[in-house]
């Protein structure tokens, strides 16, 4: 995790201990636990809508990060991350419901379950690269769609499977408000665990995967054996967001696990920047707000005299769509390494302003 | 320096119609400083990849440290003691030069996904940081401290073929494979390297087999050269020998002769 950044005055690191930590240094750390703590205190001031959009951020990040470890660390592709997604979602179901396993439990068995599943679809990656890995997990796609669909044991068929909500000792998790405390940790414990893979053996196998796999052979880095834990580690994170998913909506139906979520599944990591644990977060926080910015945009345009062209209203819905496209057209054209990078662009500006050299 | 760490036995490899390597037999002498020699596709670089698992030969044996590793996965090899640097740059382009270092260690570190996101619980940290200190050590020998949370693809040539080195050594290498270790160098950075060889092969007893095309770093600190021509080895032994040798002359290092037609 660590990078070539300046250091403010004074922050001396006399161990290797401090100079090996998540954050850069101790008034990000302090930053974020205050963001954390600040978050904790959201319900009791935001209304119900906006938690909902949290707990969303919460699931899909936590989707997408195993995506990004898949695609942007391990330099694999994936295109059926969203099945994954849905597996995890009807895993987690299954287990509680059939089962009768306590749901907190049965959240993270359903990741491991996912994991069985994706380094099963993952067996080809060892083995084929780029454009032909894409079409072979593109097959997975399919299966698994077509699981659902004919596993009426399992999924519950064409009526879908309901999900209890998360009950600990008794406790039920089953409102916004306090639903949006279990994604709230799910999500911290979830990135933790994220940035202490980077930063440890596997984590830097990983990277060493994509960078240049015959070196990595020869320090001892069995390729295939990495090719697959990352499929692994990638569907994981996919099936803990997916149960997270079942356990909030407190039922799962297959029409939602296409194509097309694993594709916003990819573009959150294209925007957020491909290889970047915060930039992972920052790909869903931004997906996930832009519809509703350019909502309100709409609505703001809906009271000017353009509200009154009967055209303009009538195809607000589908500007509001090519918006959406525009947006992410224009970040790949002007910000092709993502909200990261951007980031650390605009941070190092203010750090040096006005001096930029 | 009797006992011989690498043993190759009768190797040969083709492509196809192409012989790279024809019945090529030679010793390692443990502690030594090993060179190989010859003209551009002589076969060296094969030869160094059938050592370090790369390619596998198609007829012959390679016996490291009395193990017959002919037809060992590379990655095996990393844990028999046998690191190996490149002739083109092969570093991990978006790590950091401490975390290229690391991945040295790879090998020899426990953690997994499970336990290394684990950290602080699993004891992941504790071994991490034991491995640092390793490291670190290595670093201060290659004098790369100044350059070690630069990204290693920002580095220059130099620096790059050094960090190389050090990924290299922290395998813990009882047997180095340099692969043209000084090309593209200026003499003090040639220097530089050669010292280092020189070091680690005597302070950290890692015996060193390298290619190398210029001739006065290998007459100086080998103790030992091999000429290879067209696949096929045609001498071996001291250096003053090798250069005495009027075939090494004529494949290599061009007789006097032709250097008076020439001029």
């Amino acid at each position: 995790m660590s990078s070539l950044t300046m250091r403010p005055c004074g922050d001396f690191r006399t161990s290797y201990k401090q100079d090996n930590t998540i954050f850069e240094t101790k008034t990000i750390r302090m930053m974020a636990i205050i963001a954390i703590l600040g978050l904790c205190t959201a319900p009791l001031f935001l209304d119900g809508y906006y938690l909902t959009l949290f707990i969303q951020i919460s699931y899909l990040g936590i989707a997408a990060l195993g995506l990004n470890i898949l695609v942007g660390f391990t330099g694999q592709i994936s295109l059926g991350h969203g099945a994954f997604f849905g597996f995890g979602a009807f895993a987690s179901a299954w287990l509680s419901t059939s089962l009768h396993i306590p749901v907190f439990l049965s959240i993270p068995l359903a990741g491991f379950l996912t994991m069985a599943v994706g380094m099963m679809f993952g067996l080809p990656a060892a083995r084929i690269k780029g454009l032909y890995l894409a079409i072979a997990t593109l097959a997975s796609q399919f299966i698994i769609e077509d699981f659902f669909a004919r596993a009426d044991w399992f999924s519950g068929g064409s009526a879908g499977s309901s999900a209890d909500p998360v009950n600990l000792f008794g406790f039920l998790f089953d409102t916004d408000q306090s639903f949006y405390y279990v994604a709230l940790f799910a999500l911290v414990f979830m990135y933790i665990w994220g940035c202490n893979l980077m930063r440890s053996r596997d984590g830097r196998a990983f990277v060493a995967v994509r960078d240049h796999y015959l070196s990595a052979e020869i320090m001892g880095i069995k390729l295939n054996k990495y090719r697959l834990l990352s499929f692994g580690v990638s569907s994981f994170y996919a099936g803990i967001g997916g149960a997270l998913y079942a356990h909030y909506l407190g039922y799962v139906s297959a029409e939602g696990f296409t194509i097309f979520m694993s594709v916003q599944f990819l573009a959150m990591i294209i925007i957020g920047g491909m290889g970047s644990i915060k930039g992972t977060l920052m790909g869903v926080v931004f997906m996930v707000f832009l519809p509703e910015v350019l909502e309100s945009g709409v609505g703001v345009m809906k009271m000017t005299d353009w509200g009154n062209i009967p055209l303009v209203v009538d195809g607000l819905a589908y500007i509001k769509e090519m918006a959406i496209g525009l947006v992410i057209i224009g970040f790949l054209i002007f910000e092709p390494e993502g909200l990261a990078h951007r980031w650390a662009q605009i941070k190092n500006y203010w750090k040096f302003y006005p001096f930029s050299y | 320096m009797t006992e011989s760490i690498l043993k190759v036995e009768q190797v040969s490899l083709a492509f196809g119609g192409v012989k790279a390597l024809t019945d090529v037999s030679f010793d390692v002498k443990k502690g030594s400083v090993f060179s190989i020699i010859g003209p551009n596709g002589a076969g060296k670089t094969s030869m160094l990849n059938c050592i370090s698992g790369r390619y596998q030969p198609n007829e012959g044996n390679v016996i490291f440290q009395g193990n017959n590793v002919t037809n060992l996965d590379p990655n095996d090899r990393a844990d028999l003691g046998m690191g190996r640097t490149f002739q083109n740059l092969a570093l991990f382009g978006h790590l950091s030069v401490l975390d290229n270092i690391m991945v040295g260690r790879h090998h020899l570190l426990k953690n997994n996904w499970l336990t290394g996101p684990l950290y602080w619980a699993s004891g992941a940290q504790k071994e991490e940081l034991e491995h640092r200190r390793i490291v670190e050590e290595v670093i201060d020998f290659l004098e790369i401290s100044h350059i070690r949370k630069a990204v290693a693809g920002t580095l220059s040539y130099g620096l790059r073929k050094r960090v190389e080195l050090a990924r290299a050594m922290a395998l813990n290498p009882k047997l180095i494979l340099l692969d043209e270790p000084m090309a593209g160098m200026n003499l003090e950075e040639k220097e530089d390297m050669a010292r280092y060889i020189l070091d680690l092969n005597e302070e950290f007893d890692i015996t060193v087999m390298m290619i190398e095309h210029d001739m006065g770093v290998v007459m100086d600190i080998s103790h030992e050269v091999m000429v290879l021509d067209f696949g096929k080895k045609l001498i071996s032994g001291l250096p003053d020998e090798v250069m005495a040798d009027p075939h090494v002359k004529r494949a290599y290092l061009g007789i006097e002769d032709d250097l008076e037609e020439a001029s």
